[in-house]
């Protein structure tokens, strides 16, 4: 196939992803919604997701596909360039709505965590949407400043590092909602099924050690990369200065849980003020943003 | 614990030590421990990244410059207070500067201790086994077991290659010092990537050149069009070699107008007078001479025109270098021929690929030379170079000048001004070398590679203890640091391994807390 017709068969896999992705979407809403059950004695409503099982199922065989189907169209969006698909904002969205989809289906072996899969189809819908309504371009060789192998690593473990981080922020937020609940009696019928309290502060604890490291080498490997392409390893611009925030963020949770014993609610605040200095770098710096990381071509 | 202990160690001093210095020297132990602290440490953390803010939201004149000078323009009086809280070089101010500084201090004081300390315990045993073993985690028991017991456990903890202090009923294993290790190998090799920064910053130079293709550029001071040194690094010390741009060839994608390639052809003699050799520069692969890089950075067109006088006598003519205006390399520029009488500037624009439309006028459409035209207004008068005061040579004082033409050029005509005329010859790329020497990038390197093998080897290594002992029972317990998991399976295999060599005994019951 030639890069053109490889470039099209890749938007055209895009939209059955779209598609695929609303079924999943729809899937997790009507697993969701059709569980609501009405208790006779009270004015209560109650949750129960065995009446709804099969169509839960169904929304995570769909985001499976989607997730195939994504891997697809990110290849052959790749090939049909000749390059690794991170090259502009389009490409670094779909990419980012793969690795997010891998990250949940991945969590999802080992936690029973089901429940993410309305937010998290929902994310890779708003995703998807905005890449083709907003953010395309056609596929293109890369301008000459991008063309490293440091492209594919710096850029991949920046966006592996920013979906855990965004998980982490899910449930650091699934936190502070499921205490607010508690604080007011017991839980709701409906939110029984989501992990305990203590469970829910240790999972975002460790994917914020597990991928730390890995945020710290992409910063890194930026800086050898920046080295090589602009002179000098660190220079302040502007994206670089937020990924620096974003680490002394995250290195701030890391000692506060680790050294000062910060637990919970605390915690939980510290953890969704990291992870939204690096949302506000992603959405900021490149749609607003001056500096040499503009690539965007917005 | 290693800071309790270093606290306690100096509480006690301060008692011991002479009334009259307790004031001084009590204050100075005081603010000490409180820098060294952890909440001032993590306090001055949060600080540091808030601080790095302001410089991502107001124009650097470590980037740009221009910015600077046009947020000056538009605001003179906010600019000017904003200068002085050092907005405008947040990165070199003393207010940064000073964070980050005491935070190093901070984590000096408190990584340096933890070393030494670290160290000693090199090849110490554990920790005593505690006399009340059901207070730890994942308690259990092991009924009808005896002494055989320990020799179990003993070879399981070897295997396992925990350390193990044996007593006569118990043993105390403990493993995972690696973590601490690597806590402090990431922390040392931070002041590492610092002193590197700092080396980066107090010897290295770092300058930019435009060099016409065709031209030569020798590495000397005189050469660059901006250069700046270290603090302690002396002018003389540049590397010496020259270096000849014979071609340069930017390559576009047709359709999005985007630059695909630049490559840039040279001869390079290392040192200067020796016999060059061809080297090609290009964006992401530099000239390497030791520290020393030499980076292609920008491109753009110097246009060659002729100027004659009245007499057709010339009084100008070669390359002038012009800066690109947009994507597609529209370049403005001014030529100045100050041998004439009056004499003559112009203020030009030269289009690689000229179009126009009624709403823009004359436009490039493209990056590439297909269709170059110079646009150029013609001002007669005094330059105003002999004012003493420096101009720019890309710009155009008009103040004393006075515009008598306008005209657009195509590639081989001229233009007959007033007291002469103009002929466009043709052009030149010019490409921009930007030329860096930073010895301590090699440390900052090295410091980042240590740094990440540390959070690594922190992060990914369990710490924990287990504990058994013997009476007419086996208890069992174990502490795994900051609740990591994995102890209980540690433990569950422990006991299956002693079940198993003790087998013929009744199972044994794991005790509920």
């Amino acid at each position: 196939m030639s890069a053109t017709s490889l470039a099209y068969f890749s938007n055209n896999t895009i939209y059955s992803c779209l598609a695929v992705f609303g079924l999943a979407f729809l899937a997790h809403a009507i697993e969701v919604s059709w569980s609501v059950k009405n208790l006779e004695n009270e004015k209560k409503t109650e949750f129960d997701f065995g009446r709804t099982e099969r169509s839960g199922r169904i929304g995570t065989a769909m985001m499976i596909l989607g997730f195939l189907l994504l891997i697809v169209a990110d290849t052959t969006r790749g090939f049909s360039a000749g390059r690794f698909p991170l090259g502009n904002m389009y490409e670094f969205s779909i990419t980012g709505a793969l690795t997010l989809t891998g990250a949940y289906l991945f969590s999802l072996k080992k936690y029973k965590i089901r429940w993410l899969g309305l937010p998290v189809s929902i994310s890779v819908l708003l995703t998807l949407g905005t890449a083709i309504m907003v953010l395309y371009r056609p596929s293109a060789p890369l301008v000459p400043a991008l063309k490293s192998p440091w492209l594919a690593i710096h850029v991949s473990a920046a966006i592996i590092s920013g979906g855990v981080f965004l998980v982490a922020n899910l449930v650091a937020a699934m936190y502070l909602w499921m205490e607010r609940l508690e604080l007011k009696g017991d839980r709701p019928a409906w939110a029984i099924k989501i992990p305990t309290l203590d469970e829910l502060d240790q999972l975002s604890y460790r994917l914020i050690a597990f991928v730390f490291p890995l945020w710290t080498f992409a910063v890194i490997a930026g800086a050898i990369w920046a080295e090589s392409a602009w002179g000098k390893y660190w220079g302040w611009d502007p994206k670089e200065t937020w990924a620096f925030i974003t680490w002394v963020a995250y290195a701030a949770y890391l000692h506060a849980r680790v050294t000062v014993g910060w637990r919970g609610r605390r915690a939980a605040w510290l953890c969704i003020f990291a992870g939204s200095t690096f949302l506000f770098n992603y959405i900021y710096v490149n749609i607003w943003g001056t500096g040499l990381h503009t690539y965007s071509g917005l | 614990m290693d800071q309790e202990n270093q606290d306690d160690a100096m509480s006690s001093e301060t008692v011991t030590s002479s009334a009259p210095d307790i004031g001084v020297r009590g204050i100075l132990r005081w603010a000490w421990r409180q820098l060294t602290s952890m909440r001032i440490a993590l306090i001055l953390l949060m600080l540091l990244g808030v601080a790095a803010i302001p410089g991502s939201l107001f124009p650097q004149r470590s980037q740009n410059p221009q910015k600077v000078d046009q947020y000056f323009n538009d605001y003179p009086s906010l600019a000017h207070w904003m200068d002085k809280f050092h907005l405008f070089s947040v990165y070199s101010s003393p207010w940064f500067s000073s964070i980050y500084l005491l935070l190093f201090i901070s984590l000096i004081g408190c990584v340096l201790p933890r070393t030494f300390h670290h160290v000693r315990a090199i090849g110490k045993k554990p920790p005593l086994t505690p006399r009340n073993l059901d207070r730890m985690e994942g308690f259990r028991v092991i009924d009808h077991a005896g002494p055989e017991a320990l020799a179990v456990a003993e070879k399981w903890f070897k295997q396992r290659r925990f350390r193990v202090r044996t007593t006569e009923d118990s043993i105390s294993a403990e493993k995972g010092y690696g973590r601490e290790t690597g806590n402090l190998l990431f922390h040392l090799s931070l002041i590492l990537i610092l002193v590197g920064v700092a080396t980066g910053g107090l010897i290295g130079m770092k300058g930019e050149a435009i060099v016409n293709v065709g031209e030569r550029f020798i590495n000397t001071p005189t050469s660059y069009d901006t250069i700046s040194y270290g603090k302690f690094q002396s002018e003389g010390s540049l590397v010496s070699f020259s270096l000849t741009a014979t071609t340069f060839k930017a390559t576009y994608n047709p359709i999005t107008q985007q630059p695909t390639d630049y490559v840039l052809s040279t001869m390079v003699s290392h040192p200067i007078g020796s016999a060059p050799k061809p080297v090609t520069i290009r964006v992401n692969h530099p000239l390497t001479f030791g520290n020393t890089k030499i980076y292609l950075q920008a491109n753009g067109y110097s246009p060659i025109v002729t100027v004659r006088d009245a007499a057709g006598v010339i009084t100008f003519q070669g390359p002038t270098i012009f800066l690109p205006q947009d994507a597609n390399l529209s370049s403005l520029g001014a030529i100045k021929v100050p041998d004439m009488t009056p004499q003559i500037g112009f203020i030009a624009s030269f289009l690689p690929t000229a179009s126009s439309s009624p709403s823009r006028g004359m436009f490039s459409s493209y990056p590439e030379v297909l269709d170059p035209k110079l646009v150029l207004s013609v001002w007669s008068g005094d330059l105003g170079l002999d004012s003493g005061n420096p101009q720019s040579v890309y710009s155009l004082n008009t103040s004393k000048l006075k515009k008598i033409g306008l005209k657009a050029l195509t590639l081989g005509s001229s233009y007959t001004f007033g007291s002469g005329s103009i002929t466009f010859d043709g052009w030149e790329p010019w490409v921009n070398l930007q030329i860096v020497d930073d010895p301590g990038k090699v440390y900052a390197l090295l410091g980042a590679i240590a740094a990440i093998l540390g959070l690594l080897i922190s992060l990914f290594t369990r710490q924990r203890r287990i504990w058994i002992k013997v009476s007419n029972r086996v208890e069992m317990a174990g502490l795994a640091k900051n609740g990591i998991p994995g102890l209980d399976t540690d433990l569950d295999d422990l006991q299956k391994r002693i079940q198993e060599s003790i087998s013929g005994l009744p199972g044994s019951k794991r005790e509920e807390e």
